[in-house]
């Protein structure tokens, strides 16, 4: 599948094949894990101010390639904030200051002569509030990302369309008023929008902020289906509060808290048998 | 207490029936079809209208709009989207006192700075104090829209990848459209009716204008010398227009309610 941004944006680079080689440097204690696959993103001595506000301190995880890493911590831990610097959201707020090196596949995303634009292509983004266009249709929600990035062919938006809603397993919901307005859908309906808005762009990354926290137990059950089926082709990042939801879906889990990563590895490991002791008592609900 | 504010409420509706009822029964016996076509007969002749001058509200709206529109919403845009720095606070404070200067003072400036150097009153001047007059007013209305759309749609735009400025047209300016075409209608309604600004701009004219350079006749200025002539004829004329001219605000302001309420309405 050719993707047509690259012929828009000469600057954006190809995403090198899937490595499967060691080097990632997820801590792996002596419970039984997977080889951890390549880092999709890595992270070193990131931390994150707000004017004189550190939000975050010197965070360093390797985030893995095709998985799904849950960030979990009390509210104000940090994560969003990481989560948000993992795509340059904070360029946005002039009071933000980023320290320390994000890679992506290898190249430091805020080097300096990177578009925080062709970042966030590769690296997309949905919301804890579902917020699909209100002037747009179903499809043209989808088609945004790309009509506004140059895209002009037919037939390739009218492709794209299909396969990201498909993907966002909502074709068959919509399929029949793609031209009625974004916010006549449902609450679930608009969040899985705005996951085939993200994914229409062709991302490498996904990162999702709480998207599920205001959705109901079966739409939020259809975001967690959808969640694992991404996973096959996207590295995915979730931020959130409901720790069954880490547990179901994530093979990955950082917890954070007051602005820094405690501990980080597999998923099981973290439920079950964390190194610290602040982790056993967040996962099993004494504080936070 | 409650009757005591209700009365003081209700004391806004008052006038307005007044000013209405007056207008209505003084004003509707010389409108006639002949009243928005012909030009005013010279003194003395009975008949004729104010064609022309309708005809240079019009032309005077259209210029205060080419020069007041773009460059209020854009100001606009500025203040809302880019402006976090000092000089916002500056701009504002500015746009702010620029909306509580007297309206003849604008004319006394724009005469100092167009009429003279063209040496003559013109269509031209008259659109410029105007769409000076409207400046201000739609770059707070146009700041005040933009700033109720939530910060979730520019967010999701900037994570597509979309530029900021496409973001900020596309989708910022495209959600508050509503609320900046409301402001830009309030401005031309409020304009419609400025007198004291055109009076040493346009000018006025007996005739139809046929060039920008040359003066031009509006509602507001035929009302005004009609209303001090010592004639009848043009008394009841003067009615008239000030029936036109009401007419034509209240139009403007229905539109703009009926925009706002559509708006509310589809709010998610």
């Amino acid at each position: 599948m050719q993707n047509n941004l690259d012929e828009t944006n000469p600057k954006l680079p190809a995403r090198p094949p899937p490595k499967r080689a060691p080097g990632a440097q997820v801590a792996i204690a002596a419970a039984p894990a997977p080889a951890p696959p390549a880092a999709a993103l890595a992270i070193r001595d990131l931390s994150v101010s707000f004017g004189a506000n550190r939000a975050l301190t010197q965070v360093s995880l390797d985030i893995p390639d095709r998985a799904v890493t849950a960030i979990i911590g009390p509210s104000g831990c940090g994560k969003s904030t990481f989560l948000r610097a993992l795509n340059r959201m904070h360029d946005l707020v002039p009071s933000a200051r980023v320290e320390g090196q994000v890679r992506l596949f290898g190249s430091d995303i805020y080097g300096p002569d990177v578009e925080p634009a062709v970042i966030r292509r590769r690296v997309g983004m949905v919301f804890q509030k579902a917020n699909p266009f209100p002037t747009m249709s179903v499809a043209d929600n989808v088609t945004a990302g790309l009509r506004l990035n140059g895209v002009r062919d037919r037939a390739v938006l009218a492709e794209r369309l299909r396969q990201s809603l498909v993907m966002a397993i909502l074709w068959d919901e919509v399929k029949d008023r793609l031209d009625a307005p974004a916010v006549s859908l449902s609450g679930g309906q608009q969040q899985r929008l705005c996951i085939a808005r993200a994914l229409a762009v062709q991302p490498e990354v996904l990162l999702m902020d709480e998207p599920a926290s205001a959705l109901d137990p079966s739409a939020t059950a259809r975001i967690e289906d959808l969640i694992l089926e991404l996973k096959e082709s996207f590295t995915l990042v979730i931020v959130t509060h409901n720790m069954q939801q880490a547990a179901r879906v994530s093979d990955y889990t950082a917890f954070f808290n007051m602005g820094q990563l405690v501990e980080y590895g597999p998923t099981l490991k973290i439920f079950t048998n964390p190194a610290k002791q602040q982790t056993e008592d967040y996962v099993t609900g004494r504080f936070g | 207490m409650q009757a005591l504010t209700c009365a003081c409420a209700l004391l806004v509706v008052v006038p307005l029936a007044l000013v209405f009822y007056h207008v209505l029964k003084s004003g509707i016996g010389a409108l006639n079809w002949a009243f928005f076509t012909q030009l005013p007969k010279p003194v003395g002749e009975r008949g004729g209208g104010m064609g022309n001058a309708i005809v240079g509200t019009f032309e005077l709206l259209g210029l205060a709009a080419l020069l007041g529109v773009p460059v209020g919403v854009c100001g606009g845009i500025f203040l809302s989207e880019y402006g976090h720095t000092r000089l916002n606070w500056w701009i504002r404070f500015a746009a702010d006192v620029l909306n509580g200067v007297p309206s003849i003072i604008w004319g006394m400036v724009v005469c100092a700075l167009v009429v003279v150097p063209m040496r003559g009153f013109s269509a031209w001047a008259g659109g410029i104090v105007l769409g000076f007059i409207m400046i201000p007013l739609i770059m707070r209305t146009t700041e005040e829209a933009l700033r109720v759309v939530p910060k979730g749609y520019r967010e999701a735009a900037l994570a597509l990848g979309i530029p900021l400025w496409r973001a900020i047209l596309h989708i910022v300016v495209r959600t508050a459209l509503r609320g900046i075409v409301t402001g830009i209608l309030l401005a031309l309604a409020r304009v419609a009716g400025e007198t004291a600004p055109l009076l040493f701009t346009a000018s006025g004219n007996r005739y139809w204008n046929h060039h920008l350079s040359d003066p031009i006749a509006a509602v507001p200025l035929q009302i005004f010398n009609y209303a001090i002539s010592p004639y009848e004829d043009w008394h009841r004329q003067a009615w008239a227009g000030a029936l036109v001219l009401l007419v034509m605000v209240a139009i403007i302001n229905i539109a703009v309610r009926a925009l706002t309420r559509e708006r509310l309405g589809k709010v998610p």
